[in-house]
């Protein structure tokens, strides 16, 4: 069972939740997607980590083959070549690695190289099987790095949670696409709204059942609720904007295993998404 | 002496445009004939490297300086090697910074910016 836990934009609550809901399981496997600043390693704290590079080919010139020709600059889209001074030459961190220009070139003058752009890492904190994702600064894309991370993701006798990227981009998509289920966290501000509508408009374009968490809740009108119960989507349950919570969360404490009342709430929303999920397959097998 | 600058409009009297990767026009204007030229900018809705495809297309176009109010480090990555100078543009004009060019008045860019790419919404 794999379940993507998702928001419309950064601090609100991904790896909270999904970090949590992975505790509360005990034996999970917790995939740490935002390989551009992980953080739910600082909470787990894995021990017997093992980290394994990222490689992607990118292209090489042989000057004595090109003949400007200029197919290869044409083709790409994101401008990683250019011909400057009678010389074809190579932006190695705007390439996206598509391998295109080298399928292109007429006189094969295009060859790879291997570029490490991150590594993936893994370990575990108690029983949670802990896989890290980091993408070197100033790289173009985390997509190999998140292809990697996900072929841990496979283990059927487990439930896997991935805590995504922030957004709705490629690296989202990426998370998701195999996913059997996507939790969406929202905040209780118009602003919340607006980021949730973006991410369930793309689970919805990928045909993924999901459900909302409502994180900082307090004893106000939610917008967040308003616009689940607009749109009918099923609200798996809430998190109270709390000052123990916040301080257990800016120590690296894991709030289910630091406090029983945390341990009672994740637990329940836990037994909720597991019931979804399987109702899903049920529905939709 | 051929000036390319990013501009707003295919006139003369345009505004610079306020990027140079992502402008609409480029004016390519000629010092010696007075002539301009205004050239389509294919890298203004790129998904990526607008600098270095808008670069391109100055060094196509054989400009020997280009006035701009700024400038990004893939873009001076195709320019410097290429000769062609990076001026910083003073006024809101083509028309005005190119007579302060013809004066000696405007200056070489600086500050050559680091690149946007990071969390463009193709990444």
């Amino acid at each position: 069972m794999k379940i993507a836990v998702l928001s419309g934009k950064g601090g609100t609550g991904k790896t909270l939740v999904s970090v949590n809901l992975a505790a509360a399981v005990k034996n999970a496997i917790y995939i740490d997607c935002d390989v551009e600043e992980p953080n739910g390693y600082l909470f787990f704290k894995p021990h017997k980590i093992v980290s394994e590079r990222v490689m992607v080919q990118i292209p090489v010139v042989d000057e004595n083959k090109c003949s400007g020709c200029r197919t290869c600059i044409d083709f790409c889209k994101f401008n990683a070549l250019a011909y400057i001074n009678n010389k074809l030459v190579v932006f190695d961190e705007i390439c996206h690695s598509c391998g295109g220009c080298i399928l292109f070139c007429p006189e094969s003058a295009l060859l790879e190289k291997t570029k490490m752009v991150g590594q993936v890492e893994y370990g575990t904190s108690e029983a949670v099987t802990v896989i890290t994702g980091r993408l070197n600064i100033g790289e173009a894309s985390g997509i190999p790095i998140i292809k990697k991370l996900l072929h841990y993701a496979n283990n059927e006798n487990k439930i896997t949670f991935i805590d995504s990227p922030p957004g709705s981009a490629c690296t989202v998509m990426e998370s998701i696409k195999d996913v059997d289920y996507c939790i969406l966290v929202a905040e209780p501000t118009l602003f919340g709204v607006h980021n949730l509508n973006m991410v369930y408009d793309l689970v919805k374009l990928f045909h993924k059942p999901h459900g909302v968490v409502l994180n900082k809740c307090v004893d106000e009108e939610n917008p967040a609720e308003q616009f689940c119960r607009e749109k009918n989507i099923k609200i798996l349950g809430e998190i109270p904007f709390d000052h123990e919570l916040g301080m257990m969360n800016s120590n690296a404490l894991i709030a289910v295993r630091t406090s029983e009342t945390y341990k009672n709430l994740f637990t329940s929303l836990l037994q909720t998404v597991i019931e979804e999920v399987q109702n899903e397959t049920i529905v939709n097998p | 002496m051929k000036l390319a600058m990013p501009v707003n409009d295919k006139s003369i009297e345009a505004s610079i445009s306020d990027t140079f990767g992502r402008t609409s026009y480029f004016l390519i204007y000629d010092t010696e004939t007075q002539e301009s030229v205004f050239v389509d900018n294919s890298a203004a809705n790129s998904q990526g490297g607008a600098g270095i495809k808008a670069a391109q297309v100055v060094v196509d176009c054989k400009a020997e300086a280009l006035l701009t109010p700024q400038c990004g480090e893939n873009a001076a990555k195709v320019l410097q090697p290429s000769n062609t100078k990076i001026y910083k543009t003073q006024y809101n004009s083509a028309k005005d910074n190119i007579a302060a060019f013809n004066k000696g008045e405007l200056s070489l860019i600086e500050e050559i910016h680091s690149g946007f790419h990071a969390g463009h919404g193709a990444k």
